[in-house]
């Protein structure tokens, strides 16, 4: 037995590109359809996860898939938008906590999720550095920011403009960095969490600028009567909101016109979520109700009939395979007929001989086995995230 | 002291009426190194496998020393053939993902019974031969002469109390074939084995202590 163990790994050893091949056709065999299978399952488990924990979403008509994506992962194309009166329409029916999103800007890449307090002990994210944001033009980053972009409490982030060309829209404001979150493998973790109002800001529907009142700021006034004090461009506009600048801060226009991407309403209790959603099928209040948990459901139903296919054909490839190695492995014993003679003559008996060609095939089975444990092992700690991604970009 | 002796041995292989093989009686004395001459296809191959209990005979006895080796089971004969028989092939037969070293302790390798005597005796071996720096050399990158020396080798492991050597110098030139010769004859002789050896070439005949004519040996009909 040992002497035939020895003989059949010596023999791999040898053909080394024979064994290789060999090895990357069973393994692919094995790993393929196991690694499409968790992969699908882990992937349908964080996504239906986050769903499952955002009972109700409200937001524009339009795709409900993109709506859900988006709010959920902050990553998907953008939703049409909603007004801030539709979060305060649904706070006042008194059915549900209202958390509003507002997920147009990014910072560094990073989506800008404006929003509430309340979202940080809905989604049950803690700090892992600092304090909550406070002030207009703090932020609160994900613990994955913090890390690739090296930043942390006391720095700040930029927000990007959308266009170059957009002199009336959106400006670059420096947000400081006022905590850090806990990691929570979400997509919370991406994220440059600030105050609704802030969003409002980088929109360029709020601002700051020097005090029309103060002396330094005669010479950019243009005009004045009771109503509107009119400025030239010398007037200094701010881009950062400090403690000493934030009072200059203020919106133009009626705050509930201003928009949102979605809002997220966690009824009081079933009853509540159960009249909420009446409220909206009655068409009492204008806008989109989803269940995330179905939405996703019904893409998942769609990505497992995908899977099935897959894995159907991955199964007939590897039918096929197993008919070629078969072939080869059979052509391999006829082109060793002189060694098996040989090793006959010298006292080998049938038995040993067995041993030997099924130790070469239990090497090569068990080597496949641990190399697809480790590429699934692999695929499951990495990819999952990156499929995610993927599927919300 | 008698060692091989063989009485009214008769042979034929399994559907091959045109081949049999017949030895009415041969003795070979202990340590006696003897060539076996004679035409192709007169049976010299399959006495040797006669000899090492590789095949068995029809009817006769073929007995080694004490030991009667056609009637002995397979297992028996398996281990007998491992633990009596040195054997060298035509072809010398390395297997070719093997080392040098290896190949030598190919036999203990197949009973799982290498230990550190035999490798001892596998390095002293291919000293002698002049093979010690190729231990861990795979066949492929010997010369046909280094491959020969190294099947003297694996044949003279275990001490064999018989050398069988089927026409080990077939493919060989003159310098090499007396080689060989030499080598076989003088590693038998140091261990005490007999040889047996198979060979077409009358030039080596001198090298032995006696030349059987197999023709005259046997009844053949080829």
């Amino acid at each position: 037995m040992k002497g035939a163990l020895f003989l059949g790994w010596r023999y791999l050893a040898h053909h080394r590109f024979k064994t290789i091949v060999l090895l990357a056709s069973v393994t692919l065999m094995m790993f393929l359809p196991a690694a499409t299978r968790l992969l699908v399952a882990d992937s349908a488990q964080a996504l239906t996860a986050r769903a499952e924990n955002t009972p109700l979403l409200i937001g524009a008509p339009g795709s409900e898939l993109e709506l859900v994506l988006n709010a959920l992962y902050f990553h998907a194309e953008r939703p049409p938008e909603v007004t801030s009166q539709l979060a305060e329409d649904v706070r006042r029916t008194g059915l549900a906590t209202v958390i509003p999103l507002n997920t147009r800007f990014l910072a560094r890449g990073a989506p800008i999720v404006g929003t509430s307090l309340d979202y940080f002990s809905f989604r049950g994210l803690g700090l892992r550095d600092g304090r909550m944001m406070g002030l207009l033009g703090e932020c609160v980053i994900g613990a994955n920011v913090a890390r690739s972009q090296g930043v942390g409490v006391g720095d700040s982030l930029v927000s990007s403009p959308e266009t170059v060309f957009d002199l009336a829209g959106v400006y670059p404001l420096k947000m400081n960095i006022v905590g850090v979150l806990e990691p929570s493998a979400s997509a919370d973790d991406d994220a440059v969490f600030v105050d609704v109002r802030t969003t409002w800001v980088i929109q360029g529907l709020g601002h700051g600028h020097q005090d029309l009142e103060e002396a330094g700021a005669a010479n950019a006034v243009l005009s004045r009567n009771d109503d509107a004090i009119t400025a030239n461009a010398s007037l200094l506009q701010y881009n950062e909101i400090t403690a000493e600048n934030v009072r200059d801060f203020h919106f133009h226009g009626d705050t509930s016109g201003f928009p949102l991407s979605a809002v997220i309403a966690v009824p009081n209790d079933e009853k509540a979520g159960t009249l909420l959603r009446g409220r909206f099928q009655d068409g009492e209040i204008d806008g989109q109700l989803v269940l995330p948990r179905v939405v996703l459901g019904d893409l998942l139903e769609t990505v497992f009939t995908v899977q099935n296919y897959i894995i159907l054909g991955l199964v007939m490839l590897s039918l096929a395979t197993v008919a070629v190695i078969t072939l080869v492995f059979l052509l391999s014993q006829q082109l060793r007929r002189g060694e098996f003679f040989t090793l006959k003559r010298m006292g080998a008996s049938r038995g040993f001989l067995t041993t030997l060609v099924a130790s070469e095939l239990g090497f090569v089975v068990l080597g496949s086995l641990v190399l697809a444990a480790l590429l699934t092992w692999a695929v499951r700690t990495y990819a999952t995230q990156f499929l995610l991604s993927l599927m919300t970009l | 002291m008698t060692d091989i002796s063989i009485s009214g041995l008769e042979f034929s292989y399994p559907g091959d009426h045109a081949f049999a093989m017949a030895v009415p009686k041969l003795t070979i004395p202990a340590g006696e190194c003897v060539a076996i001459v004679g035409p192709s296809g007169s049976g010299k191959t399959t006495l040797l496998s006669l000899v090492a209990g590789t095949l068995l005979p029809l009817a006769g006895k073929i007995q080694i020393g004490e030991i009667t080796v056609s009637q002995l089971g397979d297992t028996a004969r398996r281990s007998f053939r491992s633990r009596e028989i040195g054997q060298v092939f035509q072809a010398f037969e390395l297997i070719e993902y093997l080392t040098v070293n290896e190949n030598v302790l190919l036999g203990p390798i197949i009973e799982s019974a290498v230990d550190t005597q035999v490798r001892e005796r596998a390095t002293t071996l291919l000293h002698s031969v002049g093979l010690g720096d190729k231990a861990h050399t795979k066949p492929a990158n010997l010369s046909h002469g280094e491959r020969q020396r190294v099947a003297v080798c694996r044949a003279m492991l275990n001490q064999p109390r018989v050398l069988l050597a089927d026409e080990p110098t077939g493919n060989l030139d003159q310098a090499n074939k007396q080689n060989v010769v030499d080598l076989l004859v003088t590693q038998a002789r140091e261990q005490g084995s007999t040889l047996l050896m198979v060979t077409h070439d009358q030039s080596l005949l001198g090298s032995f202590d006696r030349v059987i004519d197999f023709e005259e040996l046997t009844g053949v009909t080829a």
